[in-house]
């Protein structure tokens, strides 16, 4: 097997406290894999360090090879990043963030090619927002935002797609629509996903591998009912569950007991 | 379903840049033509190498004028262009963020400490004409910098962070300009004060075309970043991870407009609102892509100093007045009106 990205004893602390200490994780070309763990574990670090924004101690390896020897217009094409949240200062239309995705495939000084707007315009249609393309980002909505800004990522026709908490500040349905998406993007274009997630039955419904972070440490992994019990949950978030098995009965899922 | 997707192409670009440079033109030879002293055209043009009232006040005294206001309209409006999208704030200008200040306070230090010893050995090559405008961009940059480290925590920059130092900056700078100017002498402090009025006033062909080398070449450096400018408006996170070097981007980008906010600095002191406004009013009019916005900007900028030089110098003629009260009073308004009717366009 192939691996996509190797971390071997990973550490990174701002000041004294570490985000993460002495992670070792090997996600192979073609995974979906979830990353939970309460807030504060070090999720958002960890992708943050995939994506060479941050830089820790220890080893990261990208098929195979030093990530500090990539060049960042490199890694922009190994690499897409989906956010929680996508602050915007000034008017952009939904088409121009998509075209952003490809500005590493054409030259800086160039406008972009037939190649760029036929994948931008096919990365739009398979996240359903092409009919949004004259909009200006900032007057669309949580749901349609997000779908511009996977369709950027998918715009940059990466071999990794790595998503924070993609669906925070969605309702239900399109925290499905796009855990959907993904899901469809593994399966029929081969795209390894990380994610790092807050909803534990979502995780346990979509993503066939789980990683929990506590403390800066791995804590547990595996499948969902691996990682799942009612023992890690109360270890990690020093809540009381129940795990019962979902309608289908292969995938576990929680069910809060509160403590009155 | 065919949806067309509308983005920035060829097409575009010519026709914004063609009718903004076809507009530059007629705004430089009608500007030129006019002001307080009637001239007779035909008369100007026909003896325009001997001794001729005429000719004299057409291209000794209005045409570099007028090409010193372009340049510095345009020098302006891009530096407003790159600094709003470097800092995402919308509010940052040149003088805004005490740039200029700092650019003034070098540019002052450089007066005063002006290398006379030097001058027999480099001779005509460093007059005041090189020495101020590399002393003013020594102190844009270091300002720059200053701003921006004092801006930055765990590496993000903070926008409220950014307008306070830059605010508190820009008036530490002016207290230092003030008190150099009490402990000089008097001829010294006199050309100081008339050195930091500035004003768009009649400058030799030498000086106008260095100060365009500087602005020309920064602004032409700025404009082959114009797809990463699109990407760092994004945060630096974001345009790193969609392949910019932000680091080295932002090195450039103080290093090219600190040469261009320098120069003009140093020939015309702090003209104000051109950098702040024109590139708010060309975002609404072409939009936001760098790659058309910088020069658009660059070219309306240099038309709408170069009215209102004009103005100033007609308006209470003989008198002149400052070319930044004409800026604020005709720009502002045209601001807000437009603000007002294309407001949606606008995030926050």
């Amino acid at each position: 097997m192939k691996h996509a990205i190797r971390t071997e004893n990973l550490v990174f602390a701002y000041k004294e406290k570490p985000v993460l200490d002495g992670v070792s994780l090997s996600i192979e070309s073609g995974e979906m894999v979830g990353i939970l763990g309460p807030n504060g574990s070090g999720k958002t670090t960890l992708l943050k360090i995939f994506s060479a924004v941050l830089s820790g101690r220890g080893e990261v390896k990208l098929n195979g090879r030093a990530i500090e020897t990539y060049s960042k217009r490199e890694l922009s094409r190994i690499f897409a990043v989906v956010a929680q949240e996508n602050q915007i200062h000034f008017p952009y239309t939904a088409a121009e963030i998509v075209l952003m995705g490809r500005a590493s495939f054409h030259s800086p000084l160039a406008l972009e090619g037939k190649r760029d707007l036929e994948v931008a315009r096919a990365s739009m249609q398979f996240t359903d927002c092409l009919f949004l393309s004259d909009r200006y980002l900032h007057e669309l909505s949580g749901g349609e935002k997000q779908r511009v800004i996977i369709a950027r990522a998918l715009a940059q026709e990466p071999q990794i797609l790595l998503l924070d908490e993609p669906s925070a500040f969605l309702d239900l349905k399109h925290q499905v629509q796009i855990l959907e998406l993904m899901r469809q993007l593994n399966r029929e274009q081969g795209l390894t996903i990380v994610a790092a997630l807050h909803d534990l039955n979502l995780a346990a419904l979509f993503f066939p591998r789980l990683v929990m972070l506590r403390d800066a440490k791995i804590y547990r992994e595996g499948t969902a009912k691996e990682v799942l019990t009612e023992k890690t949950i109360e270890e990690v978030y020093g809540i009381r569950v129940r795990v019962e098995p979902d309608p289908s009965g292969e995938k576990p899922q929680l069910f809060i007991c509160p403590s009155a | 379903m065919e949806v067309s997707v509308k983005v920035l192409d060829r097409k575009k670009m010519l026709w914004v840049n063609g009718t903004l440079l076809g507009l530059l033109a007629l705004s430089i030879v009608g500007s030129t033509l006019l002001g307080p002293v009637r001239l007779n055209l035909s008369q100007a043009l026909e003896n325009m190498f001997t001794a001729n009232p005429d000719a004299e006040i057409l291209f000794r005294a209005r045409l570099p004028r007028v090409l010193l206001g372009v340049a510095i309209g345009g020098g302006m409006a891009a530096c407003g262009v790159v600094l709003q999208a470097l800092l995402r704030n919308p509010l940052a200008c040149p003088q805004m963020l005490g740039v200029s200040g700092g650019a003034s306070l070098g540019g002052i230090l450089g007066l005063i400490f002006f290398p006379y010893w030097l001058l027999p050995i480099a001779g005509g090559l460093l007059g005041e004409i090189s020495w101020v405008p590399f002393a003013a961009f020594l102190g844009a940059l270091l300002s720059m910098i200053f701003i921006y480290r004092f801006s930055l925590f765990r590496g993000r920059l903070h926008p409220y962070h950014l307008l306070l130092s830059g605010v508190i900056f820009n008036s530490l700078v002016a207290a230092v300009i003030m008190f150099l100017n009490s402990i000089l002498d008097f001829y010294q402090a006199q050309g100081l004060l008339f050195w930091l009025m500035g004003s768009l006033s009649t400058r030799t062909y030498l000086t106008v075309a260095f100060i365009w080398a500087y602005i020309v070449f920064g602004f032409l450096w700025l404009w082959t970043k114009g797809v990463s400018l699109n990407l760092i408006t994004l945060g630096e996170e974001v345009a790193t991870q969609l392949g910019v070097e932000t680091g080295a981007l932002q090195r450039q980008i103080f290093v090219a407009s600190s040469l261009m906010i320098g120069a003009m600095v140093s020939v015309s002191g702090m003209i104000g609102f051109v950098g702040l406004m024109i590139p708010h009013v060309m975002r609404l009019i072409v939009g936001s892509d760098h790659r058309l916005l910088l020069p658009a900007s660059f070219l309306a900028g240099g038309i709408f100093l170069c009215w209102a030089d004009t103005v100033a110098r007609i308006l209470l003629a003989p008198a002149e007045l400052p070319v930044g009260i004409i800026t604020a009073f005709f720009g502002g308004p045209f601001f807000l009106f437009l603000l007002y009717r294309e407001g949606r366009k606008l995030p926050i």
